[in-house]
């Protein structure tokens, strides 16, 4: 991972513990599983979330789950995917904690339907610098809802959460797969199966020329079969850093032949379980290993649905012709933007992809930072390690209000991370 | 379904042992002190689980209330699992009777006394089992906690002479030892990552080894060899060491 630092960590098992933490004279960053790519959770002083995990409440009749806020998405699956209940919202990992779902605002395969994690939520609590423990809903509070969705943790400490779990019939995806020969090719499908639940692309980011941009299109939808029974699969580990060398240009190429020519048809059908569907790397621990020792980043930035076509081939092009770039290339089609002030999706195309971290890398980012900003798109800060003041100031418009907000309450003195005093947010 | 007694209830291995067991269907009984303290726990595991927890006091230093605390289960545990522990303070230990008392009586006394009339039970029905949880610190003496390290080892004498002795009785006796555990009792140690299991692994360890009948196990695989070696050193270069 990158980047490494030393910190010191706080635990709470008690509101009171928590506020006698934040009396320090110190600045902390909330902490839950670790799952953020970039450094929007560190700082010198973290509060480790994640062991204030109690499950408060579950109703049957409309399905509000009130858990604290260090509870793992995949603990909720696993006590309610056999009682038939699944999240509205989940992004492509179950490892991350409810207070990082909120604090990303984060966004799935569904998000062109449900819109963002903030969305399922009835209300949550929060503790603000002096230690007051606020609750807060859209309708109560607005300007503490939209801040904290999507804010980053830049707010206060979240530190539980009543959200809506949505009823579900199976464990089962009914997937249909498309390939596309080219990236016009890819957007039309996207548009042409939008009525689908759920759905994203993988895109083999090293073709060029009129190949540029191919891929395999999945969209899904869960099947009513009664079958429930979900357990926890045994997983394959990574069991040591691959040398820094073995993710190349070469080894990429050839993950992505097989991976695109593995499937014959121009569609096809599987039936997949939830967890190969939604969490595919969840599937193998420190997946991250095959980086190497120097780790890696991801980017994942959005462009508005009108400028994508011509800015992801810019992209694209960029990318493939630095022949960076890795195996895991997502492409989604996301629905309207919320009103919440850091949050990242737009209606529009979000593409995210891995990078070995490399000698040129940084200097690639900044180039396809440019070509985003030039097509008012933005980047997503819980991938970010590295963009501008500049770029994601461009990219985040309301980040003024935000700042005014934090001012006004106070929080910058107590709340931030590496990444808010890097981007002054 | 059939009941678990887990007593010092409120460690942090404990909860997650009984989140485990819950998981797979068995109620609990939780016992420690203070034990009002775990009404919102027992709530946790209802909501995720959907099983019965019931929340008993018990001071395992008071060893006259022991069998009243297990005359009054209205239905006798399956199995019981003791995750008492107490680190103390190994300096303190060394001047001052009422530390070492205590070290000693909540790893050892109070364990064995509540242990004796479970196994008793136990013996007469011929049924069920008890995990006790002890300490690589009990497999060798240290400078630095031998007083911790000696009730943890009296601790597994007993343990290993209740396995032998409830044997004949088809009941069974697993030892477990954690190695570094990431808990409250070791929070702010500097501990080393691969050698540190997180409590949930504790957990998911134990169970699978008591379902399978083991008889001790370490949670980290990596203890079993590190210990061996700790074991082996001889006495006149161990009593030299810094460690």
């Amino acid at each position: 991972m990158y980047p490494k630092i030393k910190n010191r960590t706080f635990v709470f098992n008690d509101q009171d513990a928590l506020k006698s933490i934040i009396a320090k004279p110190h600045e902390f960053i909330p902490y839950g599983n670790g799952r953020s790519y970039g450094d929007s959770a560190l700082n010198n002083n973290i509060i480790y979330v994640k062991p204030y995990n109690y499950f408060i409440d579950f109703d049957e009749n409309d399905g509000l789950l009130q858990v604290q806020s260090g509870v793992l998405l995949g603990e909720i699956l696993e006590a309610f995917v056999p009682r038939g209940w699944f999240l509205k919202t989940t992004p492509g990992t179950k490892f991350i904690t409810i207070g990082g779902a909120i604090a990303a605002d984060i966004h799935g395969k569904n998000h062109h339907h449900e819109g963002c994690f903030s969305e399922c939520i009835k209300e949550f609590k929060i503790m603000l610098p002096d230690g007051k423990i606020v609750s807060c809903s859209k309708e109560t509070i607005p300007e503490l809802f939209c801040a904290t969705c999507g804010g980053h943790g830049l707010t206060g400490i979240i530190l539980s959460a009543g959200i809506y779990l949505k009823k579900i019939r199976s464990k089962y995806i009914e997937q249909t797969t498309i390939k596309t020969k080219n990236l016009e090719e890819t957007f039309n499908t996207f548009e042409e199966y939008y009525n689908a639940p759920y759905s994203v692309a993988w895109i083999d980011c090293l073709a060029k020329g009129s190949q540029m941009g191919k891929g395999l299109l999945m969209v899904g939808n869960f099947k009513k079969d009664n079958q429930l029974d979900y357990k926890e699969k045994n997983k394959f580990s990574i069991p040591f850093h691959f040398p820094s060398q073995a993710l190349n240009n070469w080894s990429v190429r050839a993950f992505n032949w097989l991976y695109y020519n593995k499937i014959k048809e121009k569609i096809s059908k599987q039936t997949v379980d939830l967890d190969t569907f939604f969490y595919p790397l969840d599937a193998i621990s420190h997946w991250n290993r095959i980086y190497g020792r120097n780790g890696f980043l991801q980017y994942q930035l959005i462009l508005p649905k009108n400028n994508s076509q011509e800015g992801l081939s810019k992209i694209l092009k960029i990318i493939s012709d630095s022949g960076k770039g890795s195996f895991l290339a997502v492409l989604k089609l996301c629905g309207k933007s919320n009103e919440n002030y850091l949050s990242f999706p737009m209606e529009g195309y979000s593409f995210a992809l891995d990078f070995k971290i490399e000698k040129g890398l940084f200097s690639l980012l900044d180039r396809l930072d440019k070509v985003v900003i030039e097509h008012h798109g933005r980047i997503y800060l819980s991938k970010d390690v590295r963009t501008s003041r500049q770029a994601f100031e461009q990219g985040y418009p309301q980040i003024e209000a935000f700042r005014k907000f934090r001012k006004r309450h106070k929080l910058g003195l107590k709340f931030q991370s590496l990444q808010s005093k890097r981007l002054g947010i | 379904m059939s009941y678990i007694l887990i007593i010092g209830a409120k460690s942090d291995i404990a909860k997650a042992v009984a989140r485990e067991y819950a998981k797979h269907g068995y109620d609990l009984y939780l016992a420690a002190r203070n034990a009002h303290e775990l009404h919102k726990f027992a709530r946790d595991i209802s909501v995720r689980s959907q099983r019965i927890v019931k929340i008993l006091e018990l001071d395992i230093r008071d060893f006259k209330s022991h069998h009243f605390f297990y005359e009054q289960l209205e239905e006798k545990p399956l199995g019981t699992i003791s995750a008492v522990g107490y680190l103390g303070t190994q300096y303190k230990a060394q001047t001052n009777f009422h530390e070492l008392q205590r070290i000693v009586e909540t790893n050892f006394t109070g364990i064995a006394n509540l242990l004796n009339i479970v196994a008793s039970d136990l013996e007469q029905r011929r049924h069920g089992f008890i995990v006790g949880i002890t300490s690589v610190a009990g497999d060798r003496g240290r400078k630095k906690n031998y007083i911790y390290g000696s009730a943890k080892a009296a601790l597994g004498a007993y343990l290993s002479g209740l396995r032998n002795s409830l044997h004949g009785a088809g009941v069974h006796v697993m030892t477990v030892k954690p190695g570094f555990v990431a808990t409250k009792m070791t929070a702010g140690m500097d501990l080393p990552e691969r050698l540190t299991a997180q409590p949930e692994d504790v957990a998911k360890v134990l169970f699978k080894a008591q379902q399978k009948k083991k008889n001790e196990i370490y949670v980290k695989s990596v203890w079993r060899w590190i210990m061996m070696i700790v074991k082996v050193i001889p006495e006149w270069k161990f009593k030299k060491m810094d460690i």
